[in-house]
């Protein structure tokens, strides 16, 4: 065997070990989703997705858990959309590039790498002891918005940043302000980037525990909450309490509930994916 | 006319203000986390004695708040899950960015998305229902409910950050250098490995430091699988006994503490320690990313 043949091989070995390892990171992943669906699947029926829990949460519903998710998605998307969305124009548009500027984005970068039990610290801190929200919907909200903050600031930069500069020096060059040529030109064109960031960040705030254990949680309470100041059950911790918490709970209800979490994240991830790929096929520059 | 101008002048100041206060915010919530954190932990320090708080027992009904056992744990679950996710991690990268055909691309990127997705209390109901079960059988263990269970599920969820940085930092390699190689009459696989991994060391690297820092912030899944049991390690077999996080300290005895007792400060503490380090973790990586940018500017011109 001569040399060449040999880097061959040893290139084909390489390549067969590399595919094994990707293999390795995916399967798993398949075979997680697909077994949640198997066994969830049954427990799923009218009653379980609009019924309140009974009998210590082993029968009834979920629709309390359900409910509390989604009021916490909306009430993080209320905070850190406009909030997100404006300091992604500042730094794309308005920002210099001078010590201010990169002070911002390394305080964005820390806000991304903070631990979520530790937003759930500062939440309790703040919100719920110091502002005196309680544990409530409200105070959960803003932890988490807190949370979601830096996915949006930068997913929303980069789409920003994507419309090309011309764009702005036409519509400058036209009489426009810098705010109108934002909000008719730039904003517009980079929406679908802009959208998919939102669902993505409210996406991992919809899934997350460690920042509501302290500031929204309730372990049980079979009635839907009234007010923004109310505590509430909601999907991902419901689903830590039945499986780690209450004993003698069936199976059924546990991969049931991570079955509608999962869905319900899933969901959202599809339809950022969805609007990006859209928006990528139509955009003509 | 004159007015009308002025008006749109003011209205533009406003709005521009109103950006930039909101560009501002960041800095001003990471101070806010900072303040309540140090507010809230600090007083521990004088509460409890630094002996005592490097002592190896917690136990804080009966006033032991000794933070090794902790601390050890976290160490110990987070090298194990990072001695996992790293090789697997950045192979896959290597394998999406330089080997995959277009295809298994397409396939394998939106699943890693999903990976990157799957909420945490999701990962520790399968490790808890599923994974532990597993382990104890097959490696004749007491208990499924150790690190090293932990360890498996914090590689899964390190895996995808590990996987996008450095496929990043692999793509940002000029696509010259490989053409230079393969030039030279080298294989793709030998370009990859003395070429292309090479330049983009740095990059790799941050994914990795980016992964730990990930997996040493993660909450739910590990209280569910790691039997919680605040034990110092400092053995390897301790890898295969159920251990306790300084995360899972925190989110499993927070509830139950009054405000503004000793133990209520303590687990502040340990959040001021989580905090700095995620701190370096990610101030070193973007300090990492920014030296590459300007070495690839420096290249470009």
């Amino acid at each position: 065997m001569n040399t060449s043949q040999q880097r061959n091989l040893i290139q084909k070995a390489g390549f067969g070990m590399l595919s094994v390892v990707a293999l390795l990171t995916v399967l798993p992943i398949v075979l997680v989703v697909g077994y949640i669906f198997y066994q969830g699947l049954p427990a799923i029926s009218f009653e379980f997705l609009t019924g309140l829990p009974r009998e210590g949460m082993r029968a009834g519903g979920i629709l309390p858990a359900i409910v509390g998710t989604i009021y916490l998605t909306i009430g993080t998307a209320i905070f850190s959309v406009p909030l997100g969305v404006a300091a992604a124009i500042y730094l794309s548009e308005y920002a210099q590039d001078n010590l201010l500027t990169r002070l911002i984005r390394l305080a964005i970068i820390n806000l991304a790498g903070i631990p979520s039990v530790v937003y759930g610290l500062f939440g309790l801190g703040l919100f719920v002891l110091f502002l005196n929200f309680g544990t409530s919907l409200l105070a959960g909200s803003l932890t988490l918005s807190i949370m979601t903050l830096p996915v949006i600031i930068s997913t929303a930069e980069e789409a920003l940043r994507a419309v090309p500069q011309s764009f702005r020096v036409v519509s400058i060059s036209l009489g426009a302000t810098r705010w109108q040529t934002i909000r008719r030109i730039v904003l517009p064109e980079s929406l679908p980037g802009i959208i998919t960031g939102v669902i993505l960040g409210l996406e991992r705030a919809a899934g997350e525990t460690a920042p509501i254990l302290f500031t929204v949680a309730a372990f049980f309470l079979p009635r839907l909450p009234d007010s923004p100041f109310d505590a509430s059950m909601a999907l991902p911790y419901h689903l830590f309490v039945i499986s780690t918490q209450v004993p003698g709970m069936p199976l059924k209800l546990q991969y049931g509930t991570a079955l509608v979490l999962l869905c319900f994240v899933l969901g959202m991830n599809l339809l950022a994916t969805t609007i990006r790929s859209r928006a990528r096929a139509k955009r003509q520059w | 006319m004159k007015i009308f101008i002025s008006q749109l002048f003011d209205k533009e100041r406003l709005i521009t203000r109103l950006i930039a206060s909101a560009g501002y915010s960041a800095i001003l919530f990471v101070l806010l986390i900072f303040y309540f954190l140090i507010s809230e932990g600090l007083p521990a320090l004088g509460e409890v004695s630094l002996h005592s708080l490097l002592g190896t027992r917690w136990y804080p009904i009966e006033e032991y708040y000794g933070l090794l056992p902790l601390i050890s744990g976290s160490l110990m679950v987070t090298l194990g899950a990072t001695a996992i996710a790293m090789p697997i991690g950045i192979g896959t990268a290597v394998f999406i960015a330089e080997v995959a055909p277009r295809w298994a691309r397409e396939i394998l990127k939106p699943l890693v998305e999903v990976l990157g997705g799957l909420p945490s209390v999701v990962l520790g109901l399968i490790g808890f229902l599923i994974l532990s079960p597993a382990l104890r059988v097959n490696l004749n263990l007491a208990t499924g409910l150790t690190a090293f269970t932990g360890s498996l599920l914090l590689a899964a969820i390190s895996i995808p950050t590990i996987i996008s940085v450095a496929e990043d930092a692999l793509d940002s390699v000029p696509r010259s250098y490989r053409d230079a190689a393969l030039a030279l009459g080298a294989t793709e696989w030998q370009t990859i490995w003395r070429v292309t991994l090479p330049a983009a060391r740095s990059g790799v690297l941050t994914a990795g430091m980016l992964g730990v820092g990930r997996a040493i912030g993660e909450t739910m899944t590990v209280m569910m699988v790691t039997g919680n049991a605040p034990v110092l390690a400092n053995s390897l077999r301790m890898l295969f006994m159920p251990a306790r996080t300084m995360t899972a300290t925190i989110a499993a005895e927070m509830g139950e503490v009054a405000r503004g007792s000793v133990h209520y400060h303590v687990l502040f503490l340990i959040g001021i320690g989580l905090f700095m380090i995620s701190l370096v973790v990610n101030v070193t990586a973007s300090a990492v990313v920014f030296r590459q940018r300007k070495r690839s500017e420096r290249i470009l011109s």
